[in-house]
């Protein structure tokens, strides 16, 4: 494990490192893609229990509202301020849901959590002061009262998101060694043995969710950040679909799958668009389906070989 | 005599359908004691409302001196009275050893949400514990096997291993031996009983073969219609003729039966 967070520290250090040799479209197109790698770790978490939420999007879209909706009405540009704030709200509104989520499961989680997150795409739609269906421009942070301009700017946020990935990838393997984190299988299995050991499924899958929120809040910001802009789109049930296809390219068998997926899949997406402008899904959906049939448990099972048996408890 | 278990009044029903009426039981700790009755009596479900599965419609059930009627089961569970079922609430994704690991490091968090959130899966003194009570229930040589492969007998063991995990002071045993030939009950049984032995846990286990209760129970509750008829010694209850008529039938031994088997 230690092994693991250290090798883990390192990639994302030498990516760092790499940063400002790399051409700014890789370093722009690995800013998001890392970005909703926050996303997607939040569903590996879920998803190692038997939940898929389609409506993750809901948490991501508060995040990019949250900042952008500060840069827009006040004076606030630090950018952890923001983030923080953004965290807080996706945190809060997954503990509010959570309270009717965590009673659902299989099928019926997946429509509810759906659900809520195109009632959110309903109203940013018809609020003009959210910008409507056009969503509206974010105004770019300051670090610490510096504000880095252009490629600066681009590579900075990027080491901002990178420090976010490592620190979430490391509290998240934490979690995953826990009593509360190792359980997802047992839930899967059993939820009246988990009972009678004890345990409250439902306050265990309530965590579950708002961790998994707050860090698709935090990746909804940095995203939002990164795009300078948010729309509806955002919490569009394509976008959640989109996270869900991420997590089964990445498959939940390991932290880092989480990145190396998200990033995949935005190199994939961009290499679609400009070979198959038309058809781009074609191209996803093949590469999808080539995963499930020669890598079942997604691109994270390349470690698992690696490094031998790899089965989260 | 100090009770550690006392029923009362207790009823259960669904709809029009009556499953449990007018219990009464007192349970003096570390007694032994054989739920018997036919299919349809009320023993599962006198068992699910003691330990939380069921909310009782009527009646108080009370453990040393807290009244834990209608509480969750998780809550009963963390007072102290742990359960095993008649189909083993085993983690067949997991192996056995795992499947302990679980068990142990939960009873280990016993704080909540924070201390499951803080304490780690594998400590040293949750190992040490799972590695004992799999060596107690005699299943070592399945340690590394996925519980979903396990051969019935080893299921309902480690099923009851789990629920010893949390050094429960009851625990209710549901049906310990159903689906295990016979030959092999009196094993599996001698297993559990030596497992308990010296832990001070007073036994509840509910079982259709009167041999196993002849032996292993200090005292025997018969079941009929979701009453008890009778509560005495395994020998007065088990040959009283009406309960031999309503439940257990004429005495087959053991001996016997497995000669017709041959």
């Amino acid at each position: 494990m230690a092994l693991r967070s250290i090798i883990g520290t390192l990639g994302f250090l030498l990516i760092a490192l790499a940063a400002p040799t790399l051409p700014a479209w890789l370093v722009s197109l690995a800013t998001v893609a890392f970005a909703n790698g926050l996303v997607v770790l939040g569903l590996i978490i879920l998803w190692r229990a038997g939940l898929v939420p389609f409506g993750q999007a809901l948490y991501y879209a508060i995040g990019a509202y949250t900042v952008a909706l500060i840069g827009r009405y006040s004076e606030i540009r630090d950018v952890l301020a923001m983030i923080a704030a953004a965290a807080l709200l996706s945190a809060l509104t997954a503990f509010l849901t959570g309270f009717l989520l965590a009673r659902y499961r299989e099928i019926f989680f997946a429509m509810l959590s759906l659900a809520m997150s195109m009632i959110l795409y309903g109203v940013l739609v018809k609020t003009e002061t959210l910008g409507s269906t056009d969503g509206f421009h974010v105004e770019l942070p300051t670090y610490f009262d510096y504000q880095p301009q252009g490629e600066m700017h681009l590579l900075v946020l990027f080491w901002l998101v990178l420090a976010f990935c490592a620190m979430s990838a490391l509290l998240v393997s934490l979690y995953f060694r826990s009593v509360a984190g190792s359980l997802a299988l047992p839930v899967r299995d059993s939820e009246i043995r988990l009972e009678f050991l004890g345990i409250s499924v439902n306050r265990l899958i309530h965590l579950k969710l708002v961790i998994a929120s707050t860090l698709a809040g935090i990746g909804g910001a940095l995203a939002a950040l990164s795009i300078e802009h948010v729309d509806p789109n955002m919490s569009y049930w394509t976008t959640s679909g989109g996270f869900v296809f991420v997590t089964i390219l990445a498959g939940a068998g390991s932290v880092a799958a989480a990145f190396v997926g998200s990033f995949v899949f935005e190199l994939l997406k961009s290499i679609a668009y400009d070979i198959l402008p038309g058809t781009w899904q074609i191209f996803l959906g093949s590469a999808l389906l080539l995963t499930i049939l020669f890598l079942p448990e997604g691109i994270g099972s390349l470690f698992g070989r690696l490094r031998g048996r790899a089965k989260p408890v | 005599m100090s009770t550690i278990l006392a029923i009362q009044n207790l009823g259960k029903a669904f709809g029009s359908l009556v499953a449990a009426r007018d219990i009464n039981i007192a349970v003096p700790p570390l007694q032994i004691i054989g739920i018997i009755g036919a299919n349809g009596a009320g023993k599962t479900t006198f068992v699910n409302m003691i330990t939380g599965y069921l909310r009782p419609s009527s009646g108080t059930i009370w453990f040393k001196d807290i009244d834990i009627t209608g509480r969750p089961s998780r809550e009963i569970s963390r007072l102290g009275i742990a359960r095993s079922f008649q189909v083993p609430q085993i983690f067949p994704s997991l192996t056995v050893f795992e499947n302990m690991c679980a068990a142990t490091a939960i009873a280990h968090a016993s704080g909540g949400l924070l201390a499951q959130i803080l304490t780690p899966l594998h400590s040293p003194a949750t190992t040490a514990k799972a590695e004992a009570a799999v060596e107690l229930f005699r299943i070592g040589s399945y340690r590394n096997a996925l519980a979903a492969t396990l051969p019935q007998g080893v299921r309902k063991l480690l099923d009851i291993a789990m629920a010893l995990a949390g050094a429960p002071r009851v625990l209710l045993l549901d049906e310990p031996t159903s689906g295990i030939a016979i030959e092999e009950k009196f094993d599996l049984m001698d297993v559990v009983m030596s497992a308990l032995k010296n832990r001070g846990i007073t036994v509840l286990f509910v079982e259709h073969d009167m041999d196993i209760v002849e032996r292993y129970a200090d005292r025997v509750l018969a079941f009929y219609d979701g009453t008890v008829i009778a509560d005495g010694s395994p020998v007065e209850t088990l040959e009283n003729p009406r309960i031999q008529e309503l439940i257990s039938g004429p005495k087959l031994k053991m001996t016997a039966v497995a000669a017709l088997h041959a």
